[in-house]
């Protein structure tokens, strides 16, 4: 390939060229898999299926903070997967910078908004 | 290559290359293929999803109140559909993750095991998923 993707002509591919990101992915997949099997275990074991039983498993710091950081790795691994397809599938430079931007708003929005549920009860 | 070899006439083949997205419907995919673009969909539905996923979650958590509201709300019929939605979405991305999770240690590359486990991903996920939906609406 000539070297002619330097300046104006740099190609705009949005952040970064993939390996920690493609890394992060599975990373945090693997977060995900274990948290499910978490949850999967405490509703498997626990017989109280009223709002104590529940309210009560999201009242230790250990599960807040296990929810907390699968999640955080929930929107991570989601920004890597909608940045892929935003690169897919529009073409146009500024809309798809728009929309990799409104992603990124939208997910950390998300973030936030988790904290604050996981640490209301 | 042998001049015998290069003699024999080429079997005229249909040829699909960067298809186009009106061109799909002719397309016939192979099960990895359909897996593999589920995968995508499935992702976008969680992600689309995600503040329909975080208010369950306030409302389950908040208070006793919200709890008791919580459980009417998901008895509305659209609303149990969308979940339904969600669950195969959760379903059909994580099998087929593990799968990709599995193949990233080179695992079932060639073609025979990547058809077999995709097909894998296919049965266990609806599997599931049908299980859920006659939990969902009240089968048992």
């Amino acid at each position: 390939m000539a070297n002619n993707n330097v300046g104006p002509k740099r190609l705009v591919v949005g952040a970064g060229y993939g390996m920690r990101d493609w890394l992060a992915q599975r990373v945090t997949a693997v977060m995900m898999v274990l948290y499910t099997a978490i949850l999967l275990i405490a509703f498997v074991s626990g017989q109280n299926f009223t709002y104590e039983g529940w309210a009560g498993l999201f009242a230790q710091q250990w599960f807040k903070l296990i929810t907390a950081v699968t999640l955080f790795g929930l929107f991570y691994h989601a920004w890597v997967g909608m940045r892929d397809i935003w690169m897919d599938y529009v073409k146009a430079v500024g809309l798809r910078l728009t929309l990799q931007m409104a992603t990124i708003l939208w997910l950390i929005a998300c973030a936030v908004w988790s904290v604050q549920i996981i640490w209301s009860v | 290559m042998s001049e015998a070899v290069r003699e024999v006439p080429k079997k005229e083949r249909p040829e699909f290359r960067n298809i186009h997205v009106t061109e799909l419907s002719n397309y016939r995919m192979p099960l990895a293929s359909i897996v593999s673009i589920l995968h995508r969909i499935s992702g976008f539905v969680i992600f689309a999803l995600l503040p329909f996923v975080l208010y369950l979650l306030q409302e389950s958590l908040r208070s006793e109140i919200s709890f008791a509201h919580y459980q009417g709300f998901v008895t509305y019929p659209l609303v149990k559909l969308i979940i339904l939605g969600l669950v195969w979405a959760y379903m059909q991305h994580f099998c087929a993750g593990v799968r990709h999770l599995i193949m990233d240690t080179h695992v079932g590359l060639d073609k025979d095991s990547a058809r077999r486990s995709s097909a894998a991903v296919l049965a266990v996920s609806l599997t599931l998923t049908a299980l859920v939906a006659l939990k969902l609406f009240g089968v048992f």
